[in-house]
C-alpha cells in the first residue's frame, strides 16, 4: 500500500488499517463510558450559546421584530443574511456526499458522514430565520399549500414559494440521505455494544440490518439514486435562494449570472466549514488516520476553484454595473464600493478573494495551521458578502429621501451568536452518539486498496 | 432433524472467500441462500439472481411527484383562485417549473429511501441469522454464507460436508 505509484504521495487512509481496526477506533469513540473533559467544555459552551438563542427568540416573540435594526429602507436585514449562509454551509455536505459520490472520488469516504451532519443542522438553523422574519411566525403554515377556509394559496409564481419548496425538499432528501447511510453502522454500533440498553437503541435505529447481499444491492442502487438527485437538488436550492434576490428590480440583485454565483459561493462558503470543522474533530479525536492530508488538501483545493469562481463575480458584478450604462447600478456599485459599508466590502474582497490565493501553494494546504485561519476568514467573508448584497442595495434607495442606515443592534447579534452555539451543541451531540465516519464505506475503502496494491 | 433449522452458515474471513464460497455454492446446485458482509461485496448479487428493483419504483415516484406539482399549481392558479393580472394567462406553467421539479426530486427521494427499507423488509426485529453467536461479527470484518433450509437440495449432513469442504473458519447450523 505504501508504494501506490499512481495515486498521490498521501493516501486517503493512513496503511496497516484493517475492517477490525477502523470499527474498532469509530466506534470507541461512542462506545466508551467516559465522556472526554474536553467534550464536556464544548458542549457546555456550545450549550449556553444555545439558551442565548432561545432566550433571544423568546424577546422576539414577546417584542415582536422591532428589537431588531431594521427600517422602512432596510428590511432585509441579518434575517436574511443569516438564512442565505446557513444554507451555503449547508451545501458542501451535500456536495461531498453526493456529487463525489457520483464520481466516485473514493476519498470522500471518511469527511462525508459529518459534512451531511453539518449540513442537516446548518439547515435547521437557515430555516429558522425566514420563520422568524415574518414577523408572525405562527403563522408559517401560510406558506404551504393546503385547502384553507380563507379560499387562498401562496403565489406560485413568486421566488419566495418556490424557496419554501426548495429548502423544505433539501432538508428532508438531506435527512433521509443521512439516514440511510446511517443504518448500516448502527447495526455496527449494535453489534459492537456491550450494554443491552445501547445494544437496544442502535438496534432500533438499525432497523434489523444485517448486511445481506441483496439488501447491500438494493441499497447501493438507492444511494447512487439518492446522490443523482440531490444534485441536481443542492443546485437548485442556492438558485432559487438567489432568484428570491434576482428576480427584484433592486440594483446590485437584478442580474443573471446570481444563481452560478450563488451556488459557488455556496459550496466555497461550505468547504470552509468543512475545513473548519474537520482540522480540530480530527485531532480532538485522534482521526488523522482517515482525515489525512490528502482530505485537506483536496477540500482546499475545491475551495481554492471555487473562490475564483466568486472572485470573478465579484469582478463581474463591477464590471457589468458600468457596463449596463444603468445608472442606479453604477452608483450601486459605487457606493458599495465607498459608501458606508465600503470597509465590510473591502473586508470581503480580502478575505473571499485576496486570501484564498494562498492555497495555490501545496505548502499551504497541507500546513493545518495555515489552512484553519483561511477557512475561518473565508467563512467570515461570506458573511459579509452576503450582508453587503442584502444590505448595500436596499440602503440607498431610488430616491434619496428614503435613505437609510442599518446595523444589527444586540438582538441580532445574540440571535446569529447563539444559532452558531445551537449549530455546536447539535454538532457535539452528533460527535457523542454517532459514527462521525461511516464505517462501512471506510471498509470498503481499504478493500479497494487493498486491491490495487495487489494488482501492481 | 433439518425441519428446526433455518439453515447452515458459514464463516468466512474476506470477501474474496465469500465470493469463491458462494460461487461455489451456486455451482453446487444451491439457490435459496443468502451471503452477509461487513460491506456491499461487488459481485454477490449476480450469484444470487438478484437485480435490485428500487430504480423502477424512484422512475415513477418521481414523475408522479412531476404532475402532482404542476397539478397543485394548475388547480389553485387556474381553477381555484384564478388571478387576472393585466391579462397575462392564468397557466404560467414557465413559473412553475421550479416547484414542479422539487416536487420531482422530493417523491422519488422519499420513495427511494423509505422504498429501499420496504422492498427489504425493513424494519424487521427479529431474523433467525441472529440466533449465531458469531453473526455480530457480520458488521465488523468476517462475512457469512448461509444456506437456507427451504432450498430443495438441503441436507443437513450433505451441506454442511460441502460447507465445511469451502475452507470456513467455522460451520454453525441457524436455529429458526
Amino acid at each position: 500500500m505504501a508504494t501506490q505509484t499512481d495515486y498521490a504521495d498521501v493516501p486517503v487512509i493512513a496503511p496497516g488499517h484493517t475492517y477490525a481496526s477502523v470499527t474498532d477506533q469509530v466506534t470507541d469513540v461512542i462506545l466508551t463510558k467516559k465522556t472526554p473533559k474536553g467534550w464536556l467544555l464544548g458542549f457546555g459552551i456550545a450549550f449556553f450559546f444555545m439558551m442565548l438563542m432561545l432566550y433571544s427568540l423568546t424577546v422576539l416573540f414577546a417584542k415582536g421584530v422591532g428589537i431588531w435594526g431594521l427600517n422602512n429602507t432596510v428590511a432585509w436585514g441579518f434575517a436574511i443574511v443569516n438564512f442565505v449562509w446557513w444554507v451555503g454551509i449547508g451545501h458542501a455536505g451535500t456536495l461531498i456526499s453526493a456529487i463525489l459520490l457520483l464520481f466516485r472520488q473514493e476519498w470522500r469516504s471518511s469527511i462525508n458522514r459529518f459534512a451531511e451532519a453539518m449540513t442537516i443542522f446548518a439547515v435547521a438553523n437557515a430555516g429558522l430565520f425566514p420563520i422568524i422574519h415574518t414577523g408572525r411566525p405562527w403563522l408559517a403554515y401560510w406558506l404551504y399549500p393546503y385547502p384553507s377556509m380563507l379560499n387562498l394559496w401562496p403565489q406560485f409564481r413568486s421566488p419566495l414559494v418556490w424557496d419554501v419548496f426548495a429548502i423544505t425538499t433539501y432538508v428532508t432528501i438531506s435527512l433521509l440521505f443521512w439516514y440511510l447511510g446511517l443504518i448500516p453502522d448502527f447495526a455496527t454500533l449494535r453489534d459492537a455494544a456491550d450494554n443491552k440498553l445501547v445494544r437496544r437503541i442502535y438496534g432500533i435505529l438499525a432497523l434489523g440490518w444485517r448486511g445481506a447481499a441483496r439488501h447491500w444491492s438494493q441499497y447501493s442502487r438507492a444511494s447512487l439514486l439518492l446522490a443523482a438527485l440531490a444534485t441536481p437538488l443542492v443546485v437548485s436550492v442556492h438558485s432559487v435562494v438567489s432568484f428570491d434576490f434576482a428576480v427584484g428590480s433592486v440594483p446590485g440583485w437584478h442580474t443573471t449570472f446570481l444563481p452560478p454565483y450563488f451556488v459557488s459561493g455556496a459550496i466555497f462558503s461550505g468547504f470552509a466549514m468543512v475545513i473548519t470543522l474537520a482540522i480540530p474533530i480530527r485531532k480532538f479525536y485522534h482521526m488523522e488516520d482517515f482525515i489525512t492530508d490528502r482530505h485537506l488538501e483536496n477540500m482546499a483545493k475545491i475551495m481554492l476553484a471555487t473562490g475564483l469562481i466568486v472572485f470573478y463575480a465579484y469582478i463581474m458584478e463591477a464590471f457589468f454595473a458600468w457596463y449596463s450604462g444603468n445608472h442606479y447600478e453604477k452608483f450601486m456599485i459605487y457606493n458599495r464600493m465607498t459608501g458606508p459599508y465600503a470597509p465590510f466590502y473591502w473586508a470581503l474582497i480580502f478575505f473571499n478573494g485576496i486570501v484564498p490565493q494562498l492555497l495555490w501553494f501545496k505548502k499551504v494546504r497541507r500546513t493545518t495551521w495555515m489552512l484553519f485561519p483561511i477557512a475561518i476568514g473565508v467563512n467570515i467573508g461570506m458573511w459579509l458578502e452576503r450582508f453587503i448584497i442584502v444590505v448595500t442595495s436596499l440602503h440607498r434607495e431610488f430616491l434619496p429621501s428614503t435613505w437609510a442606515y442599518y446595523a444589527g443592534t444586540f438582538w441580532d447579534w445574540s440571535l446569529y451568536i447563539g444559532t452558531l452555539g445551537f449549530f455546536a451543541t447539535l454538532l457535539f451531540l452528533f460527535l457523542r452518539s454517532m459514527p462521525m465516519i461511516n464505517i462501512f464505506e471506510m471498509k470498503e475503502l481499504i478493500h479497494h486498496v487493498s486491491h490495487r496494491g495487489k494488482e501492481h | 432433524m433439518s425441519d428446526s433449522l433455518y439453515g447452515l452458515m458459514a464463516k468466512f474471513d474476506s470477501p474474496e472467500a465469500l465470493l469463491a464460497a458462494t460461487r461455489a455454492a451456486r455451482e453446487a446446485g444451491y439457490r435459496s441462500m443468502e451471503a452477509y458482509s461487513p460491506f456491499p461485496v461487488e459481485g454477490l448479487d449476480e450469484l444470487l439472481d438478484f437485480k435490485p428493483s428500487i430504480q423502477y419504483l424512484v422512475l415513477i415516484a418521481g414523475i408522479v411527484g412531476a404532475i402532482t406539482g404542476f397539478a397543485l399549481q394548475y388547480y389553485a392558479a387556474v381553477i381555484s383562485y384564478p388571478l387576472n393580472i393585466g391579462g397575462r394567462p392564468l397557466n404560467s406553467w414557465p413559473a412553475f417549473i421550479i416547484i414542479m421539479f422539487e416536487m420531482t426530486i422530493l417523491f422519488a427521494g422519499i420513495v427511494a429511501v423509505f422504498g429501499t427499507l420496504g422492498l427489504s423488509d425493513f424494519p424487521l426485529p427479529y431474523h433467525p441469522v441472529f440466533n449465531v453467536d458469531d453473526f455480530r461479527q457480520a458488521s465488523r470484518d468476517k462475512f457469512f454464507l448461509c444456506i437456507e433450509a427451504r432450498d430443495p437440495q438441503f441436507d443437513v449432513t450433505a451441506t454442511r460436508a460441502f460447507l465445511e469442504s469451502l475452507n470456513p473458519e467455522a460451520v454453525t447450523g441457524v436455529q429458526p
